[in-house]
């Protein structure tokens, strides 16, 4: 007991020492030439393998505005941290930015579950966070730009898609957690609402690797295409067993929500060749600023593909300058201001802006995997698509207004 | 395919799946069942099993690096139990808590040592051509009943794993040794068995199977410095419903498992599954504290 009592008074005694620690200011590498950013993804753990290119992709941003003169007079400088993969520790170092560096802005986050974590430490300590990755929408904060692809921007255009195509039964699968839950809530709405079938919806664990009872469920549901919300290690368990089971993609066609060219790479294209995704960018479209983009990040990181994600990571680095110059501040409030009523600029991933609802106007596209890890072009929306937060089949009568 | 054969097809995913955690928990119901140690890395060996098929199949080629791969992925992981056996574990016996602590330890710098040699992504191993199809019985793919060859190959090699092992135990000197050592040690070290080889033995035969399991598995599920933590948990969980120190158990235990989740499938979710398959685990502990098959040692009830 006595032994306890002197370990709380210990731990007390660090807490205070960490209070003392973050109410000196930071130790200003931030002299009046440069200005702090936060760059905040897994660099460990089991997102890492996802998380660090869309790290890469935004350094590479910070470092070309850099070296054509920065931002207002002064140098970006990055601080990064490790999100570990582990939501509370994404809430800890986002406070950690804000407070200690005092940063003024964050790139950073992957899972829905990462951005939930953070989303209070922004509204409670006014930060601004760039989010970079495609999710299920059903929020609307405006301490967060959205760059990633809203449903109504990859998952219904992929449906939309597919009804063209004649796909009119569907099969949902996903891995059990909110992202494929919430839009395959949205995919049912829209599926019935266009008369078509759901012929089955199941759910694996995160990282669950036998697919064997789903398979047979798949073949009494006799669907026409799969939606998948797979996510991860568990890809690889599917597509394998499902070429055992001898479905192979061109047999039964599979559309991905969560396989880019990294992921393609990881897996092996040989297993999912054939394949579908949808993505509002793939390596292959075509565009100088895209040749540039590219061009310029295998220069750094040779023989890395670049995919989604990591396009939206390196264009909200763009974003955030175009909007501090429009401002003429850093200030987070102006800024934000800013960066909703921008004109439409192209870095690489075509004709994009943010709308007034903090999300990306943005072109959405469906292609299928070559041999090479690549995807064809098959599909793409006319022109780019306006972010849609509350899917109003879905959710009526929510709007987001900022 | 309808819905008779949904049934007939669970009932042979049951099988299969029991298949699969009979070779996951074979070489832990050699090292915790009869030895008392936890050996919480034991699903790295399984994870070490599936990298060394990638390298055996990198350098021989598909076709025969396969089976090259089964070899050495066997006795390499034999080897390393070995290794870990006389320098760690020998240490801790009588200590299932300390050995749980220090496997634990060798789980983790296993998991971090392939991360830094294979990098986080996984690598891939695909199936010799010859067990990459499926024999359909009645109708395509899509519609009859149709067996995927890679699944036959694991069934088949879980029924010569559990054989052997049953041969080696029943047959020869080194069983006779492990049965006597098992049943009372005390007993068996003053009749003049050399209990430290015995024990030897024993734990690099169980590495040595995971390592085997982890070549095999690698056909079905993907190879990542994390594998083995999903295998790792329905390992422990076939063992102890089996009961400690039988194989038999364990094989009963397996199927079990197996057809209970795969059956289960067929009206839920997996997760719902899996829920059920832990909540009717623990009601079956209740009953049968020590599991299907209660073996009858001293070393067990002395601890």
């Amino acid at each position: 007991m006595e032994k306890f009592r002197a370990a709380r008074r210990f731990c007390g005694s660090i807490a205070a020492a960490a209070l003392l620690c973050s109410a000196v200011p930071a130790p200003s590498g931030a002299a009046s030439d440069t200005v702090m950013v936060g760059v905040l993804h897994s660099l460990t753990g089991t997102m890492a393998i996802s998380e660090v290119t869309v790290k890469n992709a935004t350094l590479l941003a910070i470092d070309q505005i850099n070296a054509s003169g920065g931002v207002l007079g002064k140098k970006i400088e990055p601080v990064i941290e490790d999100g570990a993969s582990d939501p509370s520790m994404f809430a800890q170092k986002a406070q950690k930015l804000i407070q200690q560096d005092d940063v003024v802005t964050v790139f950073g986050g992957w899972t829905s579950a990462s951005r939930k974590a953070m989303l209070p430490v922004f509204e409670r300590f006014k930060g601004l966070l760039w989010y970079p990755v495609q999710f299920e929408g059903n929020e609307c904060s405006p301490d967060i730009m959205y760059s990633g692809a809203q449903p109504n921007q990859q998952i219904l255009p992929a449906l939309d898609w597919a009804e063209q195509k004649g796909y009119k039964s569907i099969f949902l699968l996903g891995s059990d957690y909110v992202f494929p839950r919430t839009a395959n809530l949205i995919l049912k709405k829209h599926i019935e609402h266009d008369s078509g079938t759901v012929a089955g919806e199941e759910y694996v664990p995160l990282g669950g690797t036998d697919f064997s009872a789903v398979i047979n469920k798949i073949k009494v549901a006799k669907p026409q295409i799969i939606f998948s919300t797979l996510n991860g290690d568990s890809n690889v368990s599917f597509f394998k067993q499902m070429a055992a089971a001898g479905l192979p993609s061109s047999k039964l066609p599979v559309m991905s929500f969560s396989i880019a060219e990294q992921e393609a790479k990881a897996i092996g294209p040989s297993l999912l060749e054939g394949s579908y995704a949808a993505w509002n960018y793939f390596q292959s479209i075509p565009g100088a600023e895209n040749k540039k983009f590219v061009a310029a990040y295998q220069a750094k990181y040779p023989g890395s593909p670049v995919d989604d994600p990591m396009a939206h990571g390196y264009v909200d680095v763009y974003a955030w300058a175009a909007a501090v110059k429009k401002a003429g501040t850093f200030d987070i409030e102006k800024v934000r201001k800013a960066a909703a009523t921008l004109a439409y600029s192209d870095v690489g991933m075509g004709e994009t802006k943010f709308a007034t609802n903090q999300s990306l106007v943005q072109t959405a596209y469906v292609g299928q995997l070559l041999p090479s890890g690549q995807f064809k072009i098959l599909w793409q929306s006319k022109g780019p698509v306006q972010p849609v937060p509350y899917d109003p089949l879905s959710f009526p009568g929510k709007t987001c207004v900022l | 395919m309808s819905e008779s054969t949904l049934v007939l097809g669970q009932l042979f995913n049951g099988i299969s799946v029991a298949s699969i955690l009979l070779l996951a928990a074979l070489g832990l119901a050699l090292s915790f069942g009869l030895m008392r140690v936890i050996n919480m890395a034991h699903g790295e060996m399984v994870m070490v099993g599936g990298y060394l098929s990638y390298m055996s199949i990198q350098a021989f080629g598909q076709g025969p690096g396969f089976f090259v791969g089964l070899v050495v992925a066997f006795i390499c992981t034999a080897l390393f139990g070995a290794l870990m056996e006389a320098t760690l574990i020998r240490r801790l016996y009588g200590r299932p808590l300390d050995t749980l602590l220090a496997t634990w330890g060798v789980s983790l710098i296993l998991q971090q040592a392939a991360r830094s040699i294979f990098g986080p992504t996984g690598v891939e191993v695909t199936a010799p051509a010859w067990l990459s199809g499926s024999l359909a019985l009645g109708g395509t793919a899509l519609t009859g009943f149709a067996v995927p060859a890679v699944r036959l190959f694991i069934i088949v090699l879980a029924a010569l794993v559990l054989g052997g092992m049953t041969l080696i135990l029943s047959k020869t000197k080194l069983g006779l040794l492990v049965r006597a050592v098992h049943q009372n040690r005390a007993m068996a070290e003053a009749l003049g068995a050399n209990t430290r080889l015995v024990d030897l033995a024993v734990f690099s035969l169980g590495t040595g199977i995971a390592g085997l399991a982890g070549a095999a598995l690698a056909l079905m599920a993907p190879v990542t410095p994390t594998v083995g933590q999903s295998y790792i948990v329905y390992a422990f969980l076939v063992v102890i419903v089996g009961g400690l120190g039988s194989l038999t158990g364990t094989l009963f235990a397996a199927l079990l498992v197996g057809i209970f989740s795969a059956v289960t499938q067929i009206f839920t979710s997996v997760s719902v599954a899996d829920v059920l398959l832990l909540v009717s685990v623990i009601v079956f502990l209740q009953f049968r504290p020590r599991g299907i098959v209660f073996a009858r040692s001293r070393a067990l009830e002395e601890t």
